[in-house]
């Protein structure tokens, strides 16, 4: 079983408008990877120049954030869920 | 204060609740909830905190109702095109219910005023369209201890959290530090966005704020929901507090309120009313 990540609105340009996509990867620095393969570009709006997840970007590994878990180095299992949730700021006024 | 005999009939399916009852009702009738924007987000949370009969009501926003609000602006109507929002709000508030109190203020929310505007409320609502402001009002709730209930919508996916920084959960720089810088993240008006979605998320911001009024239930305070209108999915993340936030973090570094500029050559991350 693979790993389903929730892709956001603004990143659904590259995924050819798909909402969540399936991927195999052992970390989420891995999977960021993964993904830039599948997708190219995804990389760099999630990541900085270093490669690091943008501070507006937040990841998390079912309900919990990366952060507070072991950042780019968090192991995955068949079966997690991954969300990509970038700050939004519309109230459309 | 009792309620009176229309009081009682206007809200007896909330009295019915043992969630609400007379007590709560009560509570609903002395809160004071300040909106930021009626807009999108402000306009159906405004609509159901008035109908709720949250006793006082303000709401800022400095725009005149556009023919291009309507198609998610429910506060406002066709021939009110041209008319200050907060007046058109105010209108139809009061039609709504007529026993609360509404201020209503057509400016520009910023560093200068808002710790006046939002001091003699309870809660602040959010449903701002751009990062400055979300940031300005993260902080100025975290210098007056207000609960602060956050709501975004993007195309077709929103978020909502409550932010209660002030009782050790986080605050909105916990889970987002900085706002973004130009060009990477679009505005609703250069992207687009599903004018029911505005409803959605408005209106579960007014359910948190009830609930937070209320004291009922499980408060959001350490999550942020997170829906998406074409998966039909509703996702509840957790958020923690940042022990190096800036904000509300151990050793902080913001301790005054800042103002991001809101310049032209950066749309993507101020926004633009549109
Ligand atoms: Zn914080």
């Amino acid at each position: 079983m693979p790993i389903t990540v929730r892709i956001p609105s603004p990143l659904r340009k590259l995924t050819g408008g798909l909402g969540e996509v399936q991927t195999k990867a052992d970390t989420v620095g891995g999977l960021i990877d993964a993904l830039e393969t599948a997708y190219p570009g995804i990389k760099e709006r999630v990541c900085d120049e270093h490669g690091t997840v943008r501070r507006f970007v937040n990841i998390y590994v079912n309900e919990e954030d990366i952060r507070f878990l072991t950042s780019q180095d968090t192991p995955l299992k068949d079966g997690d869920h991954v969300s990509i949730v970038p700050a939004i700021a519309g109230g459309c006024a | 204060m009792a309620l009176t005999d229309a009081q009682i009939e206007r809200y007896s399916r909330h009295l019915i609740l043992k969630e609400v009852g007379g007590k709560g009702q009560r509570k609903i009738n002395e809160a004071k909830v300040f909106l930021v924007g009626a807009g999108g987000l402000g306009s159906p949370s405004a609509l159901y905190l008035a109908a709720a009969g949250v006793g006082t009501l303000g709401i800022i926003d400095a725009d005149t109702v556009d023919l291009s609000n309507l198609q998610r602006q429910i506060l406002h109507t066709t021939d009110r095109v041209g008319v200050p929002k907060v007046e058109s709000a105010r209108q139809t508030l009061s039609a709504l219910n007529p026993d609360i109190r509404i201020n209503i203020f057509q400016d520009r929310i910023s560093s200068s005023n808002i710790l006046n505007l939002i001091r003699d409320y309870d809660i602040v609502l959010d449903g701002s369209d751009n990062f400055p402001t979300r940031f300005l009002v993260n902080d100025a709730c975290f210098f007056l201890k207000k609960t602060l209930v956050s709501g975004s919508i993007f195309r077709f996916e929103g978020q909502v959290a409550v932010i209660k920084a002030h009782e050790g959960s986080p605050c909105y720089r916990c889970l987002y530090p900085e706002p973004p810088p130009a060009g990477l993240v679009p505005s609703c008006q250069e992207a687009g966005v599903l004018g029911v979605l505005a409803g959605t998320i408005g209106i579960l911001q007014a359910a948190e704020t009830l609930k937070e009024i209320l004291g009922a239930g499980e408060s959001l305070a350490n999550g942020l929901v997170m829906y998406d209108a074409l998966d039909m999915t509703f996702r509840t993340l957790k958020t923690r507090k940042n022990p190096q936030c800036a904000l509300c973090g151990p050793n902080p570094t913001i301790t005054t309120l800042l103002d991001y500029e809101q310049s032209c050559t950066m749309p993507s991350a101020a926004g633009n009313p549109a």
